[in-house]
C-alpha cells in the first residue's frame, strides 16, 4: 500500500509539479473559460434574434397582407433557416477549422476566431430552444399585451421573452454545458485550452492517466458548479410565481 | 368631439377564413355611442367574439371599415397601437401576466406606453384596486388569486389606461359559478359610471339589467338589435326566438 502511494506521489509530482506543468492546466482553463464566456453571449444574442424572426414569421405569415414588410420577413426567415440547417448539419470542429484557416485566415486573434465559431454554432441551438419557448406562451398573453397598446416588439420584450426564458432555462443550461465541453476541440486550431493543456503534459511525460483524469475532473467540477447555479436561478424564478 | 357622433362605427365588417370558405363575419353594420352598454349575444360560432376582437384589430378584418373617433382604424396607415390604448379589453381567460405582481400587471402599460411616472401609475392602480376590494393583493402574483379575483384585476388593469371604451370577451365564461357575481358587479359599477362598454356574454340577466342595447348575432350576421325589452320580450326573428327558447 505504502509503495503504491509513493509511486502515485511520484507520478503526480512528475506530471504536475515538475517544470511547473500544472500551469498548462490553469492557463488552459483560463482559455476555455474565455472562449465559453464570449461564445455564450454571442450565442444568446444570435439565438434570440433568430428565434424572434422565425416565430414572428410562423405566427404572422397567414395573417399578414402582402407588403414590403412581409417580403423582408420572408427573406429574413429564409436566411435564418439556411443558417440553422448549415450550422446544425456540420460538425463544430469543421466549422472552427473553416473559420480559422479560411474565413479569418488573416487574423492572429485566435480567441476572436474561436468565439465566433463557437458563438455562431451555439446560436443555432439557442435559437431553436428560444423559438420553442416563444411558441409555448399562450397566444392570450400576446393579445393582452397588444390590447394594452404595446407594439409587437415591446410585447415580445416585456411580456413574451421573460416568460419564454423561464420555460427554456433547463434546456438553455444544457446547451451551455454542451458548449463548454465542445470548446475542447480548440486544440485543432492551435489554441492551448484545458484539453490541449492536458495533452501537452501527456506528450511531455508519456504518462497519460494523471493529466487526462485531471482535465476530466476540472470539466466535471465546472459543469457541476454551473448546474448548481442554474438550479438556484430556476428556483428563484419559480418562487416569484407562488 | 361631438357626443352625438358614434364612438365606434362599423361598416360592412367581414372576416373570412380559409379564403372565404368560412365566413365568420358577413357584413356587420352597427354603431356604438358614448356611454352605451352594448351586449352581444348569440349561439356559439355566431361570430360574436370575432366581431369584438375585430373592434380593436386583434383579428384583422377581411373587408369593411371600423371608425373609432372618426378615424378608420382598418386603414393600413393608421397606427393601431395608439387607438388600442383607448380601447380596454377583458378576456375570457384573464390573460394576466404570470411573471409580474398584480401591481406590476397594472402599471407596466401606463409606464411603458403612456410614459407615466411609476408613482403616478401606482397611485392610479392602487385606487382602482381599492375599488374592487383587492388592494391587499397588490404584491401577489396572478397564480395566487382565484378566477374571480383575476378577472377583477384584468378589468382594472385595462382601466389603468383610462380607455374610452371597454371590450369584454365572455368575461365570466371561464369562472366558477360562485365567482360570476363579483365580476358582474364590477361591470355594473362601470356601466353606472357611464363607461362605454361592448360585452360579449352568455349572461342574459346581465344583458337585461345592464344593457342599453342588445345585439343578436347568428352565422356571422347581425340578425336583430334593440333595447333589452325589444330583444327579450318581443323577439321578431325566428332565429332569435329559438335561441331565447333554449337559453332562457
Amino acid at each position: 500500500m505504502a509503495e503504491w502511494l509513493a509511486e502515485w506521489k511520484a507520478r503526480l509530482i512528475y506530471n504536475f509539479i515538475e517544470d511547473d506543468r500544472w500551469r498548462y492546466l490553469t492557463d488552459g482553463l483560463a482559455v476555455t473559460l474565455q472562449i465559453t464566456f464570449f461564445a455564450v453571449i454571442l450565442g444568446i444574442a444570435i439565438g434570440i434574434l433568430v428565434a424572434i424572426i422565425r416565430s414572428t414569421y410562423d405566427k404572422n405569415k397567414d395573417e399578414m397582407r402582402w407588403s414590403i414588410w412581409k417580403v423582408l420577413l420572408y427573406i429574413l426567415n429564409f436566411i435564418c433557416k439556411v443558417y440553422l440547417t448549415v450550422v446544425r448539419g456540420t460538425p463544430v470542429v469543421v466549422q472552427l477549422m473553416l473559420m480559422y484557416f479560411v474565413i479569418m485566415a488573416s487574423t492572429t486573434n485566435k480567441l476572436l476566431v474561436a468565439t465566433l465559431a463557437f458563438g455562431i454554432n451555439s446560436g443555432a441551438y439557442v435559437a431553436e430552444i428560444f423559438r420553442s419557448g416563444i411558441m409555448s406562451i399562450d397566444a392570450g398573453q400576446f393579445e393582452a399585451g397588444r390590447s394594452l397598446g404595446f407594439n409587437y416588439t415591446r410585447t415580445m420584450w416585456f411580456i413574451i421573452i421573460p416568460q419564454a426564458f423561464k420555460n427554456v432555462l433547463p434546456a438553455l443550461a444544457n446547451e451551455f454545458i454542451v458548449l463548454l465541453k465542445e470548446t475542447s476541440v480548440s486544440g485543432y486550431v492551435a489554441m492551448n485550452d484545458l484539453t490541449k493543456g492536458g495533452d501537452i503534459i501527456r506528450s511531455r511525460t508519456f504518462d497519460a492517466l494523471p493529466p487526462l483524469i485531471a482535465v476530466a475532473l476540472v470539466y466535471l467540477i465546472l459543469v457541476m458548479f454551473f448546474t448548481f447555479l442554474v438550479g438556484r436561478l430556476e428556483r428563484r424564478l419559480r418562487n416569484s410565481e407562488r | 368631439m361631438n357626443d352625438e357622433k358614434a364612438l365606434i362605427q362599423v361598416v360592412g365588417l367581414q372576416k373570412y377564413y380559409r379564403g372565404g370558405l368560412i365566413k365568420a363575419l358577413d357584413g356587420i353594420h352597427t354603431e356604438i355611442h358614448r356611454g352605451e352598454v352594448v351586449v352581444v349575444i348569440g349561439p356559439s360560432g355566431s361570430g360574436k367574439s370575432t366581431f369584438l376582437r375585430c373592434l380593436n384589430l386583434l383579428e384583422v378584418p377581411t373587408g369593411g371599415n371600423i371608425y373609432f373617433n372618426g378615424v378608420d382604424i382598418t386603414d393600413k396607415k393608421t397606427d393601431i397601437n395608439v387607438h388600442r390604448q383607448k380601447m380596454g379589453m377583458v378576456f375570457q381567460h384573464f390573460n394576466l401576466f404570470p411573471h409580474m405582481t398584480i401591481l406590476k400587471n397594472m402599471t407596466i402599460a401606463p409606464v411603458k406606453v403612456l410614459k407615466k411616472s411609476e408613482a403616478e401609475a401606482k397611485e392610479t392602480a392602487m385606487r382602482l384596486l381599492r375599488r374592487v376590494g383587492l388592494e391587499d393583493r397588490a404584491d401577489a402574483y396572478p397564480s395566487q388569486l382565484s378566477g374571480g379575483q383575476k378577472q377583477r384585476v384584468a378589468i382594472v388593469r385595462a382601466l389603468c389606461m383610462e380607455p374610452e371604451v371597454m371590450l369584454f370577451d365572455e368575461p365570466t365564461s371561464a369562472l366558477d359559478p360562485e365567482m360570476v357575481g363579483e365580476v358582474l358587479e364590477v361591470m355594473k359599477q362601470l356601466a353606472n359610471e357611464n363607461m362605454t362598454m361592448v360585452v360579449v356574454t352568455h349572461e342574459m340577466g346581465f344583458a337585461k339589467e345592464v344593457g342599453s342595447r342588445v345585439i343578436f348575432m347568428a352565422d356571422g350576421r347581425l340578425v336583430e338589435e334593440g333595447t333589452p325589452q325589444e330583444i327579450f320580450e318581443q323577439p321578431k326573428s325566428e332565429r332569435l326566438q329559438s335561441f331565447l327558447a333554449k337559453v332562457l
